[in-house]
């Protein structure tokens, strides 16, 4: 642990030194996500409600989905960017050196420029809660920190699945943004709005729907049914296929050579 | 002219290189445009008197954004040439007799055509068969449809000419990356990338159509679904026209001045 600290603090060191680009970025970053924001805010002076989802009540489902979304992206940013390890040969460093690879892979690189999303998701909590109409006992302020802990989760295990489907095929790999991009930029909505096949492919196959939709009907009061708060934790069993077959990748890796 | 057209052709045959690359693409795309008009029909069943457009209007604009979606990506730029200018190699191509603003434009063109000719195609017909009233279909009228055809060409070379003065850019900030992020996600806003522009607020909509980023992507697409007809057609071409010169002059003459005072980097 000591040594990841140490990791962060250079990685984070190297990334100041260009202070202005940083800036530019971080505000980018916190920019395009107010753009999706606008959107949905556009949206609801039209409509009232989505499937007797309030404003307030979709804020908090975007801001929570948003959250989950940035913090992985910042701290697992070493697995989105794993082909390029492939490629690069670095891979090949990592592999010979006495340390987990999976330890490595996640110091080889962190995107301190994703603060500007996950100051989006932020403010957008700040606002949701008071006004959401939400009475906040205990029990639902477990319901959010559960979400947000489930969601980081559940986008790790599509990263690592996305590395470990790096080793197999790089040509397809655009495919998988459905479900890490796309988890964040349709993930603003309950998945129930896009209807009922869309829900059930977000429950049984990529598992979104269960951080995000079935602890959010329990948080906004439309459930009574309290078990849908442990809903989340079951990123960590999806976790597991998703680590299998990158376990698996790397055991037949060749190197590239370069 | 002759030397545009080689360069075109060189980058245009690299371009079509890429087909496995395409079919992932094109199954992303569909998914995208299927989620967003599954999300617009839940609005639409909540209100469908506040509805700005027709929902058969929606789909088609949807499908056509997906279908040309490579070009008019914001977010895509040419690497080589912001690595020509950081690294020096810039030198290189100032040393040809060609004209480096049109060449770049050129480059963009073909690279992004290629990627649409290859992705274009299943989209179009996977969404024409698709039920009612989530699906492709033909224009309303012939005038619109020739209209379309051109105005999406005018629209092409507008986002474009908005994308070299983001190259030009470079020249003076050398690090690119928080300009390209900044201006891609202004861009895709008020182009009507996220939602369409009627779906904006009322009283923002008359500046929403007067910026440049609605001559992009919006014009011809509102075009093709019947959403704009007429002498409203013939407005908005005739901005597009405006705004693609302003934007042609403004881009030649920054770049005179950029390569006046450039600074080759490296040695």
């Amino acid at each position: 642990m000591k040594l990841y600290f140490k990791y962060l603090s250079m990685l984070l060191k190297c990334q100041m030194q260009y202070k202005v680009s940083f800036t530019l970025t971080v505000i980018g970053q916190f920019l395009v996500s107010f753009t999706t924001f606008l959107g949905v805010y556009f949206m609801f002076s039209r409509f009232n409600s989505v499937n007797s989802f309030t404003f307030p009540e979709v804020l908090l489902c975007f801001s929570i989905v948003l959250m989950a979304f940035s913090i992985t992206e910042c701290f697992v940013r070493g697995f989105d960017v794993f082909p390029q390890l492939i490629k690069s040969g670095d891979l090949d460093r990592i592999l010979v050196r006495p340390r987990n690879e999976i330890f490595q892979v996640l110091t080889s690189n962190v995107d301190f420029t994703r603060i500007g999303r996950l100051m989006q998701a932020v403010l957008m909590l700040i606002y949701a809660v008071p006004v959401s109409g939400i009475i906040w006992s205990p029990d639902k302020v477990i319901t959010i920190v559960v979400m947000i802990i489930g969601g980081i989760v559940m986008f790790s295990a599509l990263f690592v699945l996305y590395a470990g489907i790096s080793f197999f095929t790089i040509e397809g790999l655009e495919f998988m943004n459905i479900f890490t991009d796309g988890g964040r930029e349709f993930g603003k909505y309950p998945f129930s709005i896009y209807g009922e096949g869309v829900l059930k492919f977000f429950t049984y196959i990529i598992p979104l729907a269960l951080f995000q939709y079935y602890p959010f009907l329990y948080l906004t009061g439309k459930s009574g049914n309290i078990g849908l708060i442990f809903l989340p934790l079951m990123g960590f069993v999806f976790m597991i296929p998703c680590y299998s077959i990158f376990k698996y990748g790397i055991k037949r890796y060749k190197s590239t050579g370069s | 002219m002759r030397k545009y057209i080689s360069f075109f052709k060189i980058r245009f045959i690299e371009g079509m290189q890429y087909r496995a690359a395409a079919w992932a693409g094109i199954a992303t795309q569909f998914a995208w445009g299927g989620m967003n008009l599954l999300m617009f029909w839940a609005f639409y069943q909540n209100g469908e008197n506040s509805f700005p457009m027709t929902f058969p209007e929606l789909s088609n604009y949807i499908w056509m954004q997906q279908a040309f979606l490579a070009m008019f990506m914001a977010w895509f730029f040419d690497n080589e040439i912001f690595d020509g200018i950081m690294s020096g190699n810039i030198a290189y191509e100032l040393c040809r007799p060609i004209d480096l603003y049109n060449m770049w434009f050129v480059k963009n063109m073909a690279i992004r055509l290629s990627r649409m000719i290859l992705r274009c195609m299943p989209i179009l017909i996977v969404a024409a068969l698709l039920p009612y009233p989530f699906n492709l279909t033909l224009p309303s009228n012939t005038l619109n449809g020739v209209s379309f055809l051109v105005s999406i060409f005018l629209g092409f070379l507008v986002l474009i000419a908005f994308s070299m003065l983001i190259y030009i850019s470079a020249f003076y900030t050398l690090s690119p990356k928080g300009i390209r992020i900044l201006s891609t996600s202004v861009i895709e806003f008020f182009a009507g990338a996220v939602i369409p522009l009627p779906f904006f607020p009322e009283t923002l909509q008359p500046i929403m159509y007067a910026l440049p980023f609605a001559s992009m992507q919006n014009t011809p697409f509102l075009i093709y679904t019947g959403y704009i007809t007429g002498f409203e057609v013939m407005r908005s071409m005739l901005l597009q026209v405006t705004w693609l010169i302003i934007l042609l002059t403004s881009g030649k003459l920054l770049m005179k001045h950029a390569l006046k005072k450039v600074v080759v980097q490296g040695g």
